[in-house]
């Protein structure tokens, strides 16, 4: 990693998602790589759900932070393949989103109960009870499901696996 | 005296072209490829962004709050999708329009989308209807545009692929809710899938355009799955095998234009509008 790309990352990860102001995006892993080529620093980023309003504004912050930090000249572009999974979420971006009362993705890539039908058990973030109960598919934002927690009575976001 | 009158320039250029073409053959194919693809990718940007504008149009309206902010999301995730098609048919067109263009500056018989998604949305049993048909389809379609030889279209099918697994699930439970729900929601279920019935099938008629680019013979999967979901609904299928097209090649019904009138007022009388 040369100079220059280690001081982006290192100015990327304080560039907060607009939504969840807790996490970066680097954490969120939207940021897919960071390259210098003959002197011009490559920045991609790859948007999460493809109408997420946020993504235009990510795409402002992070060129705004590589103006500030004096990284010129750079690219930023958007790349869709492989397309964004909660995966690539950071354990400690997970824990953030957690602590900031949205219960992270479970492990896989589109959750099974949009296949299969099945109801999966959320824990609650606040108590920490798995009997919770989904209100519905979609939250206040793309990427977050809607659901109740049945003992502290909280509703709560979980961040729906994609 | 050697001096070309300018019908024998027309002329000259004529013979030239026939020249041009016959020389090129290759080049002609590799052209009409070329405008094969941007047409896909109008089809399908179309069919998100009609379909994404009448599911943002329940917005305040809808039956319960969840379901309101469902059907937005959905809207949005659509609206999302027919940036990508029409930012791919922008850089095929290469006339240096953006995504706004496509969407803003087109009228009613340049639209390539389904006929069904720019029907009204009814009652909620109509919307839901349209979007259970349209969801079984797309999530089918996606799924092998998602090995498409075509890089762009393959990336643009597996980043929508997981989305859409969400909009069929949501759809597919509403279809059961109602239909296996009191006297009065599976009446207007059943009747609301018979309505719209006879414009489920254009999606399966290939228009010439996308013929070796869109998957092709997915009709009878679609319909088992459907009838699965329609079963368990307590539904029956509607008889009616007869099947309304156009819309592919840009004859639409006479609700399409009320949407470009409401969608495109503002970039129309304010040309690049910013806020
Ligand atoms: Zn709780």
């Amino acid at each position: 990693m040369t100079q220059r790309e280690g001081q982006a990352w290192n100015i990327l990860a304080t560039v907060e998602d607009p939504e969840i102001p807790v996490i970066s995006v680097v954490e969120l892993g939207i940021i897919r790589s960071v390259a210098e080529l003959n002197g011009v620093l490559k920045v991609e980023i790859t948007p999460t759900y493809s109408g997420c309003p946020a993504t235009q504004v990510i795409e402002d912050s992070v060129i705004e932070a590589l103006n500030q930090a004096i990284l010129s000249p750079f690219e930023v572009s958007t790349v869709l393949s492989p397309p964004w999974s909660t995966t690539m979420i950071s354990e400690s971006g997970r824990q953030k989103l957690l602590e900031y009362g949205i219960a992270p993705p479970e492990s896989d890539s589109v959750d099974k109960q949009a296949l299969t039908g099945e109801e999966r058990q959320i824990p609650c973030p606040l108590c920490k009870s798995k009997n919770t109960k989904m209100v519905s598919q979609f939250g206040s934002t793309p990427c977050k499901s809607h659901f109740k927690c049945l003992d502290c009575l909280e509703p709560f976001d979980y961040f729906k696996c994609l | 005296m050697n001096e070309l009158k300018p019908s024998d320039s027309c002329w000259f250029n004529y013979i030239h072209r026939i020249v041009f073409l016959g020389e090129n053959r290759n080049q002609i194919d590799l052209m009409s490829e070329h405008s094969n693809l941007m047409n896909v990718a109008l089809h399908l940007g179309d069919n998100a962004l009609i379909l994404g504008h009448r599911l943002g149009e329940w917005c305040g309206h809808g039956p319960v709050l969840e379901q309101d902010i469902a059907m937005t999301n959905i809207a949005l995730d659509l609206i999302g999708k027919a940036k990508m098609y029409f930012d791919l048919a922008a850089e095929l067109e290469g006339k240096g329009h953006d995504h706004d263009f496509f969407a803003y500056k087109r009228d009613v018989l340049d639209f390539k989308n389904l006929l069904i998604v720019e029907l009204p949305n009814g009652e909620f049993s109509d919307t839901i209807a349209r979007q259970f048909l349209f969801d079984q389809w797309h999530f089918l379609m996606l799924s092998e545009l998602a090995n498409s030889s075509n890089d762009r279209l393959k990336e643009i099918a597996q980043k929508s692929l997981k989305e859409v697994t969400y909009h069929k699930r949501w759809s597919s439970e509403w279809v059961i809710r109602l239909g296996d729900g009191t006297d009065e929601s599976k009446a207007k279920m059943q009747e609301a899938l018979n309505e719209i019935w006879y414009f489920s099938g254009e999606a399966f008629m290939p228009a010439e355009y996308e013929k070796g680019i869109l998957p092709e013979g997915l009709k009878e999967t679609w319909m088992t799955n459907v009838k699965a979901i329609v079963s368990e609904a307590t539904l029956t299928i509607p008889e009616e095998d007869w099947m309304q097209d156009g819309g592919k090649t840009g004859i639409h019904t006479e609700h399409l234009g009320y949407i470009l009138a409401e969608m495109q007022f503002l970039p129309r009388a304010y040309p690049d509008a910013t806020w």
